[in-house]
């Protein structure tokens, strides 16, 4: 039955539920935390990502077993979420950097 | 010559080669689903007002715990096999497909109430905002004949409408409200058209409804006639669920960012 | 990335599979999961594509030269077909911006791309590293039908009411949504199968690379034009799917009337448009790019792959810097997604951004350079052949070389304000699609077709094909360097009339008679160009039946493994898996009794 796959520690249903609870506290916490009022915009979205960036790395790590994985897939996924990165920062840059005398509204 | 690791693992890379292709085609949805979250960024930050507490937060959250479920039962489903447990892999497996069904239902839901919900400029420079009750038999927009019925409220300004968490807003009592024809200016609902936030809502969440719907019809085919294959070739058949069950998570994952940025931000 | 594995895997039994009473006619030439029957089938239909669109092409030449004059020949039988935008057989200015557009989007997503990228890799890739076939042949079947069924596509909005695309290749909003007729949706759709298409083959290539080396195959022993077909598969894979992504939102904007791309007050025929606004036309030139710069490495290095292996063959030397080449094709894979905002120069953007993506426009040509350079420096000292795969190799060589000099002033800001939207801008990447990536493929297909049929295509004819091509092929694209600096700009339907010294006497810098006459010369070129074709679509066919047999299985002599198969080679390639010693490229090894050695040859 063994696929050439990590050792069976790694199945442990044990394991899977702990990171289901904490996925499930996790969304609970991002709900709350929407709410406190951290002063400006900024905090609450850099919280809210912060909270989903953590949830994101248990499922891909755990459930989708990144973690055991050899360093092929986890480079291919590496340098996508590079180029992810840099679409949406460059384009946000080049979008909001206008020569001086530029009227933008 | 038969193609070589389809089942069996390569050494050297540590995968068969149906796991290597789905990981390939994974990198290819982050991009996509990147290029939107792009757009929303973009957009959003180019804007000089943006809606705040336009969908209803409990429905969304429970559509959260709804998918991190099925993600979990996806996973103990392959294990299952994995201890040649078949029938327990059917029950992780239906629990996954019933969760998928209860998402995409909460979601018409969603979607309905949108479409449902419409805002009206009147001839006078208000705005009146509501869920429509219904429209009179010879309601006619062009002709000006006939009257509609929302439950809602009317404002003065437009950007008004645009933060519903605030406290001036929530106290609001909503009412029947009747409006004739000759007195609206602009009738429109809350669907993709109405503004570019509700725009990036619905492609978003429909594009990642449609993963839900293709993820279904494949984890569905697999427990219900792709099974057979358990009894042929019981490897091959856990590494389909294996890789079925990546492009699950991988839509669950979509869904942990798209609740905060379209629901709580 | 692991070096290689000692042996592959015990055969599983699988009964059904080899099971052969033949296949039957549809299962083996039209439904075929063989990676070599797809390769030719992307092969003809790209080359069918590709001629389509040479005559769009033509068709548009004809109008630039003689404005608003019926087109001879054809003229009746387009406006049978295509009604009043085609009145009198005169090309109305909308249908030249249609096929404008459609010529763009034909030679690039279904022709090009399919020819290097599909076609070659298919066919090529599998025996080069010792493989029986692509990892999932039925999802390499898939993405054929998605190619073949975008291309219907695009194709049938031809014939449709309003016609095809009008707003040129990259679609910008808000013309692409404002335009009133359904070109666009088609364009739209069919884009959006062909990206289908190209993702899951990217997916097929990369996996099949990574996972069916044969044995003591390693990454270092892997000829170059399969490093470039790598590479290809990664640019695509995740270049592509961010237009996806705009494709649909600038669907939803034409269909579903949102502004994604359509900003607050536009005004559409002198009335404000009834759309809610908010969007930015700038966002989907972003997106656009994103894709659209990568899908240019897209073109050009398969060329290269292809290139290398014939210069090597034909040198009967080792290609020099092998190391060098494939770190260069990393490297231009990896930059290439970060320098696309130069084509948008001139949008506004801010000094420092500008200056972000000119830098990294200039780093980029660095390792494209280097690869040049290498292939240049592999010419020194080899005993040259010079058969008609060779001609048309050392024929891309200087044209790559200026189709890529003229990058420089494009990719350089200040440079670029003046030629920006220019015919220096057609000429540049004309130079290095054309005379460039297409010399390479047609130089894949004289050097490849002995090992799909069995027999050499003419020689003598091959070199007029050659000659003729390269010859004509200068004279049309030469002149519009020159026109484009003037300022002759792009995508005019009178081909600059309106700002002709002629029609404007008087006025300073309008375009001399010299420039407009330039319009006559590159007509006749253009159609003498096509004149040549016709050796090679003769020869092509004509030699499948009568060309001269080859004696061998490897009549190139040649050191790669797709040429130590049976001609041509039987479903699954190889009888049992070959096992690779050395480099791709053992020419001349001193002391070895012939001047090649094939990587699975094993040592004495």
């Amino acid at each position: 039955m063994n696929s050439g796959h990590s050792p069976e520690s790694a199945h442990s249903v044990r394991g899977y539920l702990f990171v289901y609870f904490a996925l499930l506290a996790g969304t609970g916490l991002t709900v709350w935390a929407s709410f406190i009022p951290f002063g400006s915009r900024e905090i609450n979205i850099a919280v809210a990502l912060l909270i989903a960036g953590v949830k994101a790395f248990l499922v891909a790590g755990y459930f989708m077993h990144l973690i055991s994985e050899r360093k092929m897939i986890y480079n291919v996924m590496g340098f996508t979420v590079f180029f992810f990165i840099s679409l949406m920062f460059l384009t946000l840059y080049a979008m909001h950097d206008f020569p001086p005398t530029t009227v933008t509204h | 010559m038969d193609i070589p690791y389809t089942v069996q693992p390569r050494p050297d890379t540590g995968v068969y080669n149906a796991k290597m292709g789905i990981w390939l085609f994974l990198a290819s949805e982050v991009m996509l689903f990147g290029g939107l979250f792009s757009a929303y960024v973009l957009l959003r930050v180019g804007a000089d007002v943006w809606p705040y507490g336009w969908l209803n937060i409990p429905l969304g959250t429970a559509n959260t715990f709804v998918l991190i479920t099925s993600s979990i039962t996806t996973v103990l489903a392959w294990v299952a096999l994995k201890n040649n447990q078949f029938s327990r892999f059917k029950l992780f497996h239906a629990i996954t497909l019933v969760c998928a069904l209860c998402f995409l239902g909460i979601k018409s839901f969603e979607y309905h109430d949108k479409f449902m919900h419409y805002e009206i400029t009147l001839a006078n420079g208000k705005f009146a905002d509501g869920h429509l009750i219904g429209k009179s038999k010879d309601f006619d927009l062009e002709k000006k004949t006939g009257s509609v019925t929302l439950h809602g409220y009317e404002v003065d300004q437009e950007v008004e409408l645009m933060d519903l968490q605030r406290p001036e807003v929530r106290q609001i009592q909503r009412e029947e409200i009747t409006i004739p024809a000759v007195e609206i200016k602009k009738m429109g609902n809350y669907g993709p058209w109405h503004n570019t936030y509700t725009a990036i809502y619905f492609t978003l969440t429909g594009l990642h409804a449609l993963h839900v719907i293709g993820g279904a019809l494949v984890i569905g085919f697999l427990w219900g006639p792709g099974s057979r294959m358990w009894k042929t070739d019981p490897e091959r058949f856990t590494n389909r669920i294996e890789v079925s069950g990546l492009f699950w998570h991988f839509v669950d994952l979509i869904w942990i960012f798209l609740f905060p940025v379209l629901y709580l931000l | 990335m692991g070096a290689t594995v000692d042996q592959f895997p015990p055969y599983r039994d699988r009964q059904a599979h080899h099971a052969h009473d033949g296949p039957g006619f549809w299962r083996q030439y039209i439904f075929s999961t063989d990676h070599k029957v797809i390769g030719i089938q992307y092969g003809l239909g790209a080359l069918c594509f590709m001629l389509f669109g040479f005559f769009l092409m033509l068709l548009m030449r004809w109008q630039m030269a003689h404005p608003g004059q019926p087109v001879p020949v054809v003229g009746w039988l387009m406006e049978k077909t295509l009604g009043q935008v085609a009145a009198n057989g005169a090309m109305s200015s909308d249908l030249y911006n249609s096929f404008g557009a459609m010529h763009g989007t034909i030679m690039v997503f279904l022709g090009v791309v399919p020819l290097a990228f599909a076609a070659f890799g298919n066919y090529v890739v599998p025996l080069m590293i010792g493989a029986p076939d692509m990892a999932f042949p039925r999802v390499n079947m898939a993405s054929y039908q998605c190619f073949v069924l975008g291309g219907i596509v695009m194709l049938v909005s031809f014939f449709i009411p309003g016609g095809a695309a009008q707003a040129g290749w990259t679609s910008y909003s808000p013309l692409a949504t404002s335009i009133p007729t359904d070109g666009q949706v088609f364009w739209i759709i069919g884009m959006a199968l062909i990206i289908t298409s190209s993702l899951l083959s990217a997916v097929n290539f990369i996996a099949t690379i990574i996972q069916l080396r044969a044995p003591g195959m390693t990454w270092m022993r892997l000829p170059f034009f399969v490093w470039a077909q790598f590479v290809t598969g990664f640019l695509l894979l995740l270049a592509f799917p961010p237009l996806e992504a705009a494709a649909v939102m600038q669907l939803m904007d034409k269909v579903a009337h949102t502004s994604f791309f359509l900003p607050t007050g536009l005004a559409i025929g002198g009335q404000l448009a009834n759309v809610s606004g908010g969007g930015s036309p700038l966002l989907w030139q972003h997106l656009f790019w994103f894709l659209g710069h990568p899908e240019v490495y897209v073109l050009i290095l398969p060329a290269m792959g292809i290139v290398c292996e014939i210069i090597a063959n034909n040198t009967r030397k080792p290609i020099w810097g092998y190391k060098s080449l494939v770190y260069s094709a990393l490297v231009v894979g990896f930059l290439s997604f970060l320098v696309w905002a130069h084509h948008m120069y001139l949008t506004g953007m801010g000094q420092k951004i500008a200056t972000f993506f000119q830098a990294t426009t200039m780093i980029i040509s660095i390792p494209s350079v280097i690869i040049l350079t290498c292939l240049l420096i592999s010419l020194w000292g080899g005993s040259i052949r010079f058969n008609t795969p060779m001609l048309f190799a050392l024929g891309f060589l200087p044209m790559f070389g200026m189709g890529g000099l003229t990058g420089l002033p494009l990719g350089l800001a200040p440079s670029d304000i003046h030629l920006h939207d220019t015919y220096y801008v057609i000429a540049h990447f004309h130079y290095v699609v054309a005379p460039g990536t297409i010399f390479a493929l047609f130089a894949g297909i004289y050097y490849w077709y002995p090992k799909m049929t069995g027999r050499k295509m003419n020689e003598f004819w091959g070199r007029v094909h050659f000659w003729c091509s390269f010859v004509f092929m200068n004279i049309v694209f030469l002149p519009m360097f020159a026109q484009g600096m003037k300022g002759m700009l792009r995508r005019m339907a009178d081909g600059g009339a309106n700002y002709s010294a002629a029609r404007v006497p008087g006025v300073i810098d309008t375009l001399p008679n010299s420039i407009m006459e330039l319009h006559t010369w590159i007509l006749w070129a253009a159609m003498a160009l096509g004149l040549a074709q016709i050796p090679f679509i003769i020869n092509l066919f004509w030699s499948i039946r009568h060309g001269e047999q080859v004696k061998s299985d490897n009549p190139w002599q040649s050191t790669t493994l797709e040429w130590q198969t049976p001609t041509p080679p039987p479903h699954g390639n190889f009888a049992t898996p070959p096992r690779i010693y050395r480099g791709p490229y053992e020419y001349s090894v001193p002391g070895h009794a012939s001047d090649f050695f094939p990587q699975n040859e094993p040592e004495k």
